[in-house]
C-alpha cells in the first residue's frame, strides 16, 4: 500500500483554544490510484491534502497515523520531510500566481527540485526542466523556462507548476483544486493532462476540489467530506449511482440540471454548515438533514459499510434508501 | 432624432465597443490598445431574462457594466426604455439608476464592512426623489422579507453573515428601488454548491414575484439555462452566438458555443477528452479560427459577421453547424 491514512485528527489552535477540523479520517491509495476529495468549504478538504505535505499551519496538531511507503509521516522530522516532498510527494497548488515565486524564472523554479532531490547539475536541471515544460504541453518551452510567472497566462502557469510537481516523478501528487481559477476550457485540458502524467509514470493522484463533477471524471474513488467528517466514502461509480449519505444525496441534487425546464426549484439544502467554534457533538449535517431524529444529535455518526468499501456515516441510511 | 418606438426594449444595447488603452511597453512603441468589447448589439425585452456566457477576458463584464452605464462605451450606445444612457444629463441617469441595478460576484468584497446591513440595502434609494425616513425603514424591511432575512438583521454588520446569506443581502439591495433590470455579473460561482441552489431559487422567486428581469453574467452554461431565456456566448469581445436557451444549447450552430456544452464536467464517470488548446489570436479572420476543429481557410482570411439563422437565432460562423 502506498498510502495509508487512520484516524487521523486533525486540531487547530485558537484563542478560545484548539478546534478539531477534521475527524477520523481513514483511507487508503495504492500505486497508481486515483482518489477524489470532494467538499465544501470549511469541510477539511484542504487541511486533509496539507497535512499528507506535511504542510499544516503553525501550531496545528495531529493524532492518528499517515503512512507513506511505510513510514508514518506523523513521526518525522521536518527535514526528514522535506527529503520526501516534492520527490516522493508533490502538491499541485489552486493559484499558480501565489504558489510560484514571482522573482525567479519559471525554468530556475522547475530546476531547483531536480538539484535539491536529484543531484542534477545546474545545467542538466535545466535542460531536464525545458523537456518537462514540452512534457505538459507548452509550446517554445526554451522560451518559456526563461519567462516569470506573470509573463504566462493561468493555464500555462498551470502547466508550469504541474512541470514542477512532476520533475522528480513523485509516487502520490496532491492537487488542491487545480482548475478552480482557470475558464472551463482550459480546466478540461488541465485535467486531461493530469490524468495523462499520472497514468504514463504510474503516479497515485488525490484530487480535491469542491466540485464533484470534476471528481467524477477524474477519480476512481471519492471521499464526501462535511464539516471535517468522511460523510461517504468509495468507488465513485457507486457514490455517485447509489449516494448512501443524506448529504451527498442533498449535493447531487442541488445542481440545476442540463436541459431541465427553466425556473424549476432547485433542492436547496437548508440552512448552513456549522462554524468550527460551534461544531454540534451528534453529526454535524443533523442541522440541515430531512432525516434528523434525536439519536442522531447525540453522537457523531460511525462509519456503516454498504457494498464492497462503500461506506456512510449515517444511522438513517435506511430511511435514506427509502426516500430515494 | 426619431421619436421612441411605441414599446421600447427594457435594454437595448447598438454597437458596443470599449477600448482600454494599455501602457506602453516603452517610451518608443506606441501604446497598444485592448478591445475588450468589439461591437456588440443586442436588446433584453421585459420578462425574458438574458444570459452572456464566456470565459475570463471575453469583455462580458465589462459589457455589462456598461450595459447600465458604469462604464462610458468608446462609442455604440446603451439605451434603457427607449432612452440612450451615455446621454443623459446626471440628474436624470441617477433617476434611471432606479430602474436598474447590479449584483457582483463576491459577496465579501462588495458589502462595506462598516455600515449596518439596513444602510447598506437603504443606500440605492439615493437614486428615487422624495423618500421618507419612514417609506425608507418599510421599504428595507420588505426588502429584507423579500430575501428571506429577519428585521432584526438589519443592525448587524456584513461579518455576522456567512457568504450566502451575505448575497441574498446584495439582492436586497439591488430589489430596493423596485428595478425592472437587475444586472448579475457571477452572483453564486463564490458560493458551495449547497448554498448556490439556494440563491438561485431565490433569483427566480423574485422574478416571478416582482416581474424582475435579470441580465445574468456566468462562465457556468447550467446557471445560465436555469434562470435565462436567451443566452448570447461572448469570445474576445463579440457575440458569436445568441438565441433562446434551448435552440443554443441544445443544438449549438457555433463551434465554441459546442466546446464550452463539452468542456462543462458533467456527473458522469467515462472521461471525454478536451478540446484543443487556445493559442495567439489570429489579426485577420474569425477570432476562433485558432482553436477551432472545423476551421477551413476561409475562417483565416475574412471574420465572420453575425447572421440569422432558423429559430431566431444567430451565428458568427462562415460554417455553422
Amino acid at each position: 500500500m502506498l498510502l495509508e491514512v487512520a484516524n487521523l485528527n486533525i486540531d487547530l489552535p485558537t484563542a478560545d483554544g484548539a478546534r478539531r477540523i477534521v475527524r477520523e479520517a481513514s483511507f487508503t491509495l495504492d500505486r497508481g490510484q486515483t482518489l477524489g476529495i470532494v467538499g465544501e468549504s470549511g469541510s477539511g478538504k484542504t487541511m486533509t491534502a496539507l497535512a499528507l505535505m506535511g504542510l499544516l499551519p503553525d501550531g496545528a496538531t495531529t493524532s492518528g497515523a499517515i503512512v507513506f511507503e511505510g513510514r508514518d509521516l506523523t513521526r518525522l522530522s521536518e527535514a526528514r520531510m522535506q527529503e520526501l516532498r516534492g520527490d516522493r510527494i508533490a502538491m499541485i497548488f489552486q493559484e499558480p500566481m501565489t504558489a510560484l515565486n514571482p522573482l525567479h524564472s519559471i525554468g530556475r523554479q522547475i530546476a531547483e527540485p531536480l538539484i535539491l532531490h536529484r543531484g542534477l547539475s545546474k545545467a542538466a536541471a535545466r535542460t531536464q526542466a525545458v523537456k518537462l515544460l514540452e512534457r505538459v504541453g507548452l509550446a517554445d518551452p526554451a522560451r518559456r523556462a526563461r519567462a516569470y510567472p506573470h509573463e504566462l497566462s493561468g493555464g500555462q502557469r498551470q502547466r508550469a507548476m504541474i512541470a514542477m510537481a512532476l520533475s522528480c516523478e513523485p509516487r502520490l501528487v496532491i492537487a488542491d483544486e487545480p482548475t478552480t481559477a482557470l475558464d472551463v476550457t482550459v480546466q478540461a485540458q488541465i485535467l486531461d493532462l493530469i490524468a495523462d502524467l499520472g497514468e504514463q509514470s504510474n503516479m497515485a493522484l488525490i484530487l480535491v476540489s469542491h466540485d464533484l463533477a470534476v471528481i467524477a471524471q477524474n477519480c476512481a474513488r471519492v471521499l464526501v467530506m462535511y464539516s471535517g467528517m468522511t460523510m461517504e466514502s468509495g468507488r465513485t461509480q457507486d457514490v455517485l449511482a447509489r449516494p448512501a449519505h443524506p448529504y451527498t444525496k442533498a449535493l447531487l441534487e442541488a445542481r440545476p440540471r442540463v436541459s431541465a425546464p427553466r425556473g424549476e426549484r432547485l433542492h436547496a439544502i437548508a440552512g448552513a454548515a456549522p462554524s468550527a467554534d460551534a461544531m454540534p457533538k451528534g453529526c454535524p449535517f443533523a442541522g440541515r438533514c430531512p432525516l434528523t431524529i434525536e439519536a442522531c444529535r447525540l453522537a457523531p455518526p460511525a462509519p456503516v459499510t454498504l457494498r464492497g468499501d462503500h461506506t456512510a456515516r449515517c444511522i438513517r441510511i435506511d430511511a435514506a434508501e427509502r426516500l430515494a | 432624432m426619431n421619436a421612441p418606438p411605441v414599446d421600447p426594449p427594457l435594454l437595448e444595447i447598438l454597437d458596443l465597443v470599449k477600448v482600454y488603452h494599455l501602457p506602453r511597453q516603452n517610451l518608443f512603441a506606441s501604446a497598444s490598445q485592448l478591445r475588450a468589447v468589439d461591437g456588440v448589439s443586442f436588446r433584453v425585452t421585459a420578462g425574458r431574462s438574458f444570459g452572456i456566457v464566456g470565459e475570463s477576458g471575453s469583455g462580458k463584464s465589462t459589457l455589462a457594466r456598461a450595459a447600465i452605464a458604469l462604464e462610458a462605451p468608446t462609442s455604440g450606445e446603451a439605451r434603457l426604455l427607449g432612452r440612450a444612457m451615455n446621454l443623459a444629463p446626471r440628474a436624470e441617469l441617477r433617476r434611471m439608476r432606479a430602474h436598474m441595478q447590479m449584483i457582483f460576484q463576491d459577496p465579501y468584497g462588495s458589502l462595506d464592512p462598516r455600515q449596518r446591513i439596513e444602510r447598506i440595502i437603504a443606500e440605492p434609494l439615493a437614486c428615487l426623489d422624495g423618500i421618507s425616513r419612514g417609506q425608507s425603514a418599510s421599504r428595507v424591511a420588505e426588502a429584507l422579507a423579500a430575501v428571506g432575512l429577519g428585521v432584526g438583521d438589519g443592525r448587524k454588520y456584513p461579518h455576522e453573515f456567512s457568504g450566502g446569506q451575505r448575497q441574498r443581502i446584495a439582492i436586497a439591495r439591488a430589489l430596493i428601488t423596485r428595478p425592472k433590470l437587475v444586472v448579475a455579473d457571477e452572483p453564486v460561482s463564490a458560493l458551495d454548491v449547497s448554498i448556490q441552489a439556494q440563491v438561485l431559487n431565490l433569483m427566480t422567486d423574485l422574478q416571478r414575484q416582482f416581474g424582475v428581469t435579470y441580465l445574468l453574467i456566468s462562465h457556468d452554461l447550467a446557471v445560465v439555462e436555469h434562470i435565462c431565456d436567451e443566452i448570447a456566448v461572448m469570445y474576445r469581445g463579440r457575440f458569436v452566438e445568441t438565441g433562446p436557451s434551448e435552440q443554443l444549447l441544445g443544438s449549438p450552430a457555433h463551434p465554441y458555443t459546442r466546446a464550452l456544452i463539452d468542456a462543462a464536467p458533467k456527473l458522469q464517470t467515462a472521461r471525454r477528452r478536451a478540446p484543443a488548446p487556445a493559442l495567439e489570436g489570429p489579426r485577420t479572420g474569425c477570432a476562433y479560427a485558432s482553436r477551432c476543429a472545423l476551421v477551413q481557410a476561409k475562417c483565416r482570411e475574412e471574420a465572420p459577421e453575425l447572421r440569422a439563422l432558423a429559430d431566431a437565432r444567430q451565428a458568427a460562423c462562415h460554417f455553422p453547424l
